[in-house]
């Protein structure tokens, strides 16, 4: 599909809770051609201070409306510079970028940590089944999505570190009595490295399809820059960026 | 665009713009078209080729800086056969020439990929002698005057292609480099690469970088490029391609009248996909605005 570079208006940009944003912004034609899994590159135009785009999952595309939605959370440089941008300003949009989810019929169980739960979101809504979620966080202030989540899930179960919400421990930690009492038809995981490597170890023995959603340092997302390659565990390289950031699990996890 | 104002000839090719896409930055071209007509582009740099395939260095690989970014890819590449097979037969066939970036280990592995290149679809070589993040070739080339005679003597040796000789910047005196390279029969010079830099977490005490040091690119060098280039170009005779930061018409001019006949533009490609048309186009508006009838009469004319 043919990438784009758009001047979006930006029409929201709030934060939803501690140090995580929400920002809607207008482009059309990408509202019209996202799919779940696909991500934007953005910047500001002719800020110099953040030299680099920021790749960023998409959390929802409305074509009727022509809009996209991004969460982020405040990290650095370039974050802190968009959660001061205000309506009406424009930010420079490259995209859609990327491999998207697999749309598969059936009960899916969709497990997420942190911001990777965002692009989710976008594949809840497209999926033709409504999906079960499993999400983690530290304590219960990090699990703010699921009041965000709770229209399109069937279920949600939550874990929290800390115990403060839901059951104690990591999504890794719920996951095999999840699988037996819900028997999805498959998962799709999403979030920090190390989560998405005990989830897939953990699907494995069951047998249901696995896909994971990568994040690496990129500085093009078009393929040619080459920070974000990696070496699948079939030994070839492949692009996070261009090939991804979606993968069948066993692609990556051994 | 002018393509008349703009037009030019660089080492016996033709080429619509002066403005090219700098190696590591543009691809082999074709992950471009999305966004530029290849005919509006001066020249393709292709990524790195080296003899092997490479997967380049382990850990984080890019870091933003002030105004730029530090890489150290560390030169991933399929390796020469799969370029042959699997990406020449497309990226040779698009409407900019390609001009294929070659790096190796040895003098002698520099000749026989020149050799290996020396096909159709192939315009041009440029002979990466400058790599910081490879501990063969690449910057041991580009730091001794008489090993990289030895490499543009080899590389001459097995092509009729045009050779470019892409200099390191991480010298003390360029021109040494420059002249040693020209004596040994190269067509032409690219000033210049990275500037090896590094990065620091200091919460983590930790390099950004997973090997540590990396090639500084972006608008943060461009007045250090420009040094380079204006030394370099009062010390030989051989036509030079600026690069280093370039983001604007107005930048690539300044180039040309430090002496360069053509420019790269390199990192601003990640940012502006559109960055090698952009350049020419805002170039083109400042030879209009000036009444200059070609942007080859720009090349050298600085008032100093």
């Amino acid at each position: 599909m043919k990438k784009h570079v758009i001047e979006a208006p930006v029409l929201e940009n709030v934060p939803i809770a501690d140090g995580i944003y929400r920002m809607v912004f207008h482009a059309q034609l990408l509202a019209i051609e996202a799919q779940p899994g696909q991500f934007v590159m953005v910047m500001k135009p002719d800020d110099q201070a953040t030299f680099l785009r920021r790749p960023f999952g998409i959390a929802d595309a409305d074509p009727a409306a022509g809009t996209i939605t991004i969460i982020y959370r405040l990290v650095g440089r370039g974050t802190k510079a968009f959660a001061k941008m205000k309506q009406g300003e424009l930010l420079s949009v490259e995209g859609p970028i990327g491999h998207g989810f697999t749309l598969r019929e059936g009960r899916q169980l969709l497990v997420g940590g942190g911001l990777g739960i965002a692009p989710l979101i976008f594949l809840a809504k497209s999926l033709p089944e409504k999906p079960l979620f499993l999400i983690g966080g530290r304590n219960e202030k990090e699990i703010f999505w699921k009041d965000l989540l709770a229209p399109l899930a069937e279920k949600i179960y939550v874990t929290t570190d800390d115990g403060s919400f839901g059951t104690k421990g990591f999504t890794t930690t719920l996951l095999p009595d999840v699988l037996e009492k819900e028997q999805p038809a498959g998962v799709v995981t999403c979030g920090p490295t190390i989560m998405m490597k005990g989830i897939a170890g953990l699907v494995k023995e069951s047998g249901l399809p696995c896909e994971v959603s990568l994040e690496k340092r990129m500085a093009c997302g078009i393929g040619v820059c080459l920070g974000c390659t990696f070496e699948t565990t079939a030994g070839t390289r492949k692009k996070v960026c261009v090939d991804g950031p979606v993968f069948p699990a066993e692609e990556v996890f051994a | 665009m002018n393509k008349e104002r703009l037009a030019t000839e660089f080492c016996g090719l033709h080429l619509a713009t002066p403005v090219m896409g700098a190696s590591g930055t543009f691809g082999f071209g074709v992950e471009y078209e999305d966004f530029v007509d290849m005919a509006d582009v001066g020249a393709i740099l292709s990524k790195g080729i080296t003899p092997e395939p490479r997967s380049g260095n382990a850990g984080v690989r890019i870091a933003e800086t002030p105004s730029g970014m530090l890489n150290c890819i560390g030169l991933e590449n399929p390796g020469v056969e799969v370029f042959l097979e699997g990406i020449l037969p497309k990226a040779g066939k698009l409407a900019a020439p390609l001009i294929v970036n070659i790096s190796a280990g040895t003098a002698e592995e520099y000749g026989e990929l020149a050799a290996k290149l020396d096909v159709d679809g192939v315009a041009a070589l440029e002979v990466n002698i400058s790599c910081p993040n490879v501990k063969e070739g690449g910057i041991v080339f580009g730091t001794k005057p008489e090993a990289a005679a030895s490499v543009t003597a080899e590389v001459k040796a097995h092509t009729k292609k045009p050779v470019i000789v892409k200099l390191s910047p991480n010298v003390t005196d360029i021109t040494v480099m420059a002249k040693a390279v020209e004596a040994a029969g190269a067509d032409a010079l690219t000033v210049c690469n990275t500037f090896m830099g590094m990065a620091i977490d200091v919460e983590r005490r930790r390099p950004l970088l997973g090997n540590i040091t990396g090639g500084l690119s972006g608008a943060c060098i461009r007045p250090l490029a420009l040094r380079l280039v204006w030394q370099t170009a009062k010390a030989v005779q051989i036509p030079i391609i600026g690069c280093g930061g370039i983001q604007t018409g107005e930048d690539a001019v300044a180039f040309l009248l430090a002496g360069a006949s053509a420019v790269e533009v390199g990192a601003e490609n990640f940012r502006n996909p559109r960055a090698v048309v952009t350049v020419a186009e805002e170039l083109d508006s400042y030879l209009e605005r000036h009444g200059i009838a070609n942007a080859k009469d720009l090349v050298g004319a600085l008032e100093a």
